[in-house]
């Protein structure tokens, strides 16, 4: 027989996974081929598919499922050959017997047989749809004479006719299949280079080079105290060979988001027809990579959201008419890269959230007093949805179901590091904002120190770190610095006007005080859910790159740590968990507290604010950047700073980067503080003497223009400070920084895109930030500037527009954009201090296509590729 | 051959022999079956791990991996070793996980006859009589042989 050599089981096996794989392929294609019924593309791939999967079951002597994939395929070779119009009432059919063969192939997988049943009726209702058709269309079954290979099946189908009504045939034995099917298919295959390899190979491979790294790091460390050793150019080597390898693994595991959403299109179209709604699922960055594990565990929580948009997001058709909306519901899925996190939206236009009718649950359900609910936001209200026990849905559909809520989802994205927000305005839609890291095998970690040992805690819940005297009467130093104070032994710290719980890790883990009882403490600001957290350390060092590895058994109940590692210089270290610690100390249960402190309208009059670093260089003087531009700061060891062509580099993962002294001179001291620029694969770094702080304040520029290197002077916490251009010392790096990047996509003309930004200082950054992306850039300094060239006929692809500008704001700005003149579909973006959720809202009102925070320059690049792909969609 | 060895129930045979490594916790000869121990450690680096049971000693990094720490002393509700004392571990598998179990000090691989093995003595304190699997005659002492599966069932409870 067929394996000699070769098992029975492992031809199963490759069976079960290749069918398991077409499966997956045929919903989505099936659904497609719903939409655009003459795609002979589609149409091939699915009978390919089809054939493929029945050809295999004949071959291993899987009788039921033959029969059941025969007699889908004849339906589908009847609509290729175009005998057979599509309608969604055939697709479904196709669809069942679909189900029905990844029925039969899950206990073949379970037990390795194929299960006993029944499936007359179902190919009886497929062989009369393949021959139904003729009988009101063609009525004379005669083959087309102009058909020159009628296949068997159709030959025996006008025979066949008479039984199929009662719905007792079988399937006709399988004959000879109509062979041109695969041969002619062939070229449109994709020629993809893969190769099937056992996750565990993979995941092997990945310890061994985390051991790799370490054992790297370990001789490196060895090699540096002795000079001018033979071993340090080979060792130089080693190590860059060492990074490649770690990406190298590490993009093994990466998949595609589009594998967790290839079951969604499916999941939508079958909600459609059950809800009897009208919906079109949009996807967009499919093809963005996020590490397997991650995706596996995000697979749930995106269908469950998806299904909720679908039931309790959209309205029917006929709602939606009554409201002036397109028949058909959208829901959009979206993810993209940023910083090294992945974004996932979940959109729809639907009815968005009843803030009333949550409001009035929230307080029949006892989660909070109507004096609570009173001083609460829309959008706090709107979180009470992601609070466990909580259903807005009326009628408890089939469809969404009960059990599993937000609050699931919730958890279930806060395990891995994630966060999850939304943002829902009633009558026109909500949408979900997912972040999530890349990968949960390397994170970044700040490395800290309380009661002697040393811990770590994950980089993407920290926001910032605050230096702090731990009581008030040792006065002296530094007046700014800011001091614990305590509410009957309770640590709080006023920062920026609020009050921050603080935990002090000593404490909490029950060590021992550290021997040397300093008075300066640091306080690592951590986001826990909606809250926010202070932890008080002695000591902070170093980010490091960690391999996160699980606890023995033994310790997992612990809640404070969510892993352990090995770090650089090969000592353990436990990874703290900051929701774990929020837990311990009963900080998570107190819910939305963050904004409430105010007790005033919330932060409505902040939205001019910007983030600025504050740092020190060649003097005394402060200067700033704004935060948003910078991409890291780093720490670097004096001796890794080398020479290269008479100027400084270091190595920074994996390549060199240039290092530029801000103050003519780099410093001294063991180790340089480095600000780091980054822009698609390269980077540079700014050495500075101090990195001071992060404040938030209204920036007020007064350019001049005499210095190279500064935009001017702002008044930053009470302070003249010098803000530094940037553009100018991103090229005393590279001085291609701008230029090089230029013909994003090649071929394709410039898009031309309008500024309308009242701050020189702003312009000045975006016009080329934007030009460096590829766009063709003009600038108007204000709204009337701006609607003079519309009147003058200037065409553009897209507008970037301040909200705040003296005379016509923003708002008004878009209202006379969409009002009348030749821009009125033009995308507006609208660019703010900050994007508070009210503004956003009062944004789209006016007429914005999206609305980007100052500064986060990934977010506008990517907005901007997103309305303009969509211009072109449409 | 291999399933000779495996077919013999722990040590009945009198002709066969074991083969043990050696060591000692508070001047307690004891031994662990040769074929269980994955690695010998001098002393280590140890990182404590907060609110962990007192038996874990901490963590430490044996190439790369990270292995759970046990005192043996403390599992065996000794009194704690002389701050200062060097101690060595034995490494051992169990469920997948590495452990290093500290001792005091590890001393050769003995070859012993079955024909000196003996069970516990029932008299044996209830601690030492749940982590030893019986005791053999040497010359002049007497060794414990250590379960090590036993030592390694940890539960959240200690």
């Amino acid at each position: 027989m067929p394996a000699l050599g070769v098992t029975m089981d492992d031809l199963l096996a490759d069976f079960l996974t290749e069918t398991n794989e077409s499966l997956a392929e045929l919903d989505v294609a099936l659904v497609r081929l719903e939409r655009i019924p003459d795609d002979q593309e589609t149409l091939s791939l699915i009978f390919r598919l089809v054939h493929t999967i029945k050809g295999t079951c004949g071959f291993l002597g899987l009788a039921r499922l033959e029969r059941v994939a025969h007699a889908a395929e004849n339906v589908l070779g009847r609509v290729r050959d175009g005998k057979l119009a599509v309608t969604p009432d055939h697709i479904s059919l196709v669809l069942t017997a679909l189900d029905r063969i990844k029925e039969i192939v899950s206990t073949l997988a379970a037990t390795g047989n194929e299960p006993p049943g029944e499936d007359g009726g179902l190919i009886a209702a497929l062989n009369a749809v393949a021959e139904g058709s003729e009988a009101p269309a063609a009525a004379p079954a005669t083959p087309d004479p102009a058909e020159p290979e009628p296949s068997p099946e159709e030959a025996e189908a006008p025979e066949a006719a008479p039984t199929a009504g009662a719905g007792a045939k079988s399937a006709p034995p399988p004959p000879a299949e109509p062979a041109p099917a695969a041969g002619a298919e062939g070229e449109a295959v994709p020629a993809t280079q893969t190769i099937r390899v056992a996750v565990d190979v993979l995941e092997d491979l990945m310890t061994l080079v985390s051991e790799l790294v370490l054992t790297r790091n370990q001789l490196l460390q060895l090699a540096r105290s002795q000079e001018n050793s033979g071993f340090a150019v080979p060792l130089q080597r080693l190590s860059h060979i060492t990074s490649d390898l770690q990406e190298g693994v590490m993009k093994t595991r990466m998949q595609p988001i589009g594998n967790a959403w290839n079951k969604l299109p499916r999941l939508v179209r079958d909600l459609a027809r059950d809800l009897e709604k009208r919906i079109e699922l949009s996807m967009l960055g499919a093809e963005t990579e996020l590490d397997r594990q991650v995706l596996e565990l995000i697979k749930d929580p995106l269908t469950h959201m998806v299904r909720n948009s679908a039931d309790h997001g959209l309205e029917t058709p006929t709602e939606r008419r009554a409201a002036g909306k397109n028949e058909i519901g959208r829901i959009t899925l979206n993810a993209y890269h940023e910083g090294g996190h992945i974004i996932i939206q979940i959109a729809d236009d639907g009815r968005g959230l009843a803030v009333d009718r949550i409001r009035a649950k929230a307080l029949s359900a006892g989660l909070a007093s109507e004096a609570e609910l009173a001083g609460m936001t829309d959008a706090q209200i709107q979180r009470f949805i992601m609070r466990p026990g909580f259903s807005t849905a009326a009628a408890v559909t089939a469809v969404s179901g009960r059990g599993v809520g937000m609050d699931v989802v919730k958890t279930n994205i806060e395990r891995i590091g994630g966060t999850i927000e939304l943002k829902s305005v009633e009558g026109s839609g909500t949408t979900f904002t997912i972040k999530i890291p890349l990968t949960l095998a390397i994170v970044s970690a700040l490395i800290v120190e309380a009661g002697g040992e040393r811990f770590a805690i994950p980089q993407l819940s920290v926001v910032e770190l605050v230096r702090a005297r731990k009581d008030q009467e040792a006065g002296g130093g530094e007046a700014a610095e800011a001091v614990i104070e305590r509410i009957n032994d309770t640590p709080v710290l006023r920062l920026r006007d609020r009050l921050l719980p603080l935990v002090s890790l000593t404490e909490l883990l029950a060590l021992g005080a550290a021997a040397g009882e300093e008075n300066a403490a640091y306080i690592v600001v951590a986001q826990v859910g909606p809250n926010m957290l202070g932890i008080i350390v002695d000591r902070v060092f170093d980010t490091e790159e960690i391999v996160v590895k699980p606890v023995a058994p033994i310790l997992r109940d612990i809640t404070m740590f969510s892993g352990n590692t090995i770090l650089g210089d090969g000592s353990v270290i436990m990874i703290l968990d900051p929701n774990g610690i929020a837990r311990g100390t009963g900080i998570g249960a107190v819910g939305e507290s963050k904004a409430q402190g105010h007790g005033g309208p919330g932060p409505v009059r902040s939205s001019d604010r910007t983030a600025m670093l504050l740092f020190r260089a060649g003097g005394e003087q402060k200067m700033a950047v704004p935060l948003g531009l910078v991409a890291r700061l780093e720490d670097i060891p004096r001796e890794r700073i080398e020479m290269s062509g008479g100027a400084p580099v270091t190595q920074y993962r994996g390549k060199l980067m240039p290092l530029v002294a801000l103050a003519g001179m780099p410093g001294e001291g063991p180790r340089q503080p480095v600000l780091v620029f980054a822009d698609r694969d390269r980077s540079m770094g700014l050495m500075v003497d101090e990195i001071v702080d992060v404040v938030e304040d209204r920036l007020h520029i007064e350019l001049s223009g005499d210095r190279p290197g500064l935009l001017g002077t702002a008044v930053i916490g009470g302070y003249a400070t010098d803000v530094i251009d940037t553009g100018y010392w991103l090229t005393q790096a590279w001085q291609d920084w701008f230029a090089g990047t230029a013909p994003a996509e090649a071929g394709a003309a410039p898009r031309r895109v309008l500024i309308v930004e009242d701050s020189d200082f702003f312009r000045q950054l975006l016009v080329p930030t934007l030009s460096a992306g590829g766009y063709q850039v003009t600038a108007a300094a204000g709204a009337a500037e701006a609607l003079r060239l519309r009147d003058q006929g200037a065409m553009f692809d897209a507008i970037v527009s301040d909200i705040e500008m003296p005379d016509m704001d923003g708002l008004a700005f878009a209202r006379a954009v969409r009002a009348d003149g030749a821009w009125t579909q033009l995308p507006l973006i609208a660019l703010s201090g900050r994007a508070e959720a009210h503004a956003v809202e009062a944004g789209r009102e006016a007429g914005f296509t999206d609305y980007v925070a100052k500064f986060q320059r990934d977010a506008l690049m990517a907005s901007l590729q997103q309305c303009l792909s969509e211009t072109l969609a449409a | 051959m291999s399933t000779d060895v495996l077919e013999h129930p722990a040590g009945l045979a009198d002709d066969s022999e074991q083969v043990f490594v050696t060591l000692t916790v508070a001047d307690q000869l004891c031994g662990v079956p040769v074929l269980s121990v994955r690695d010998i450690l001098g002393p280590q680096t140890i990182t404590c791990i907060p609110l962990a049971p007192p038996e874990i000693a901490g963590s430490l990094n044996l190439r790369g991996r990270i292995v759970t720490a046990i005192d043996l002393r403390q599992r065996l509700h000794l009194p704690p070793a002389p701050a200062g004392t060097a101690r060595m571990s034995v490494v051992a598998e169990q469920g997948g996980e590495l452990y290093a179990l500290l001792v005091d000090q590890v001393s050769e691989v003995m070859s012993l006859k079955t024909a000196a093995f003996e069970r516990n003595p029932p008299t044996l304190s209830s601690i030492w009589a749940e982590y030893s699997a019986g005791i053999f005659r040497l010359d002049g002492r007497l060794m414990v042989v250590l379960d090590v599966g036993r030592l390694l069932a940890l539960t959240a409870g200690g």
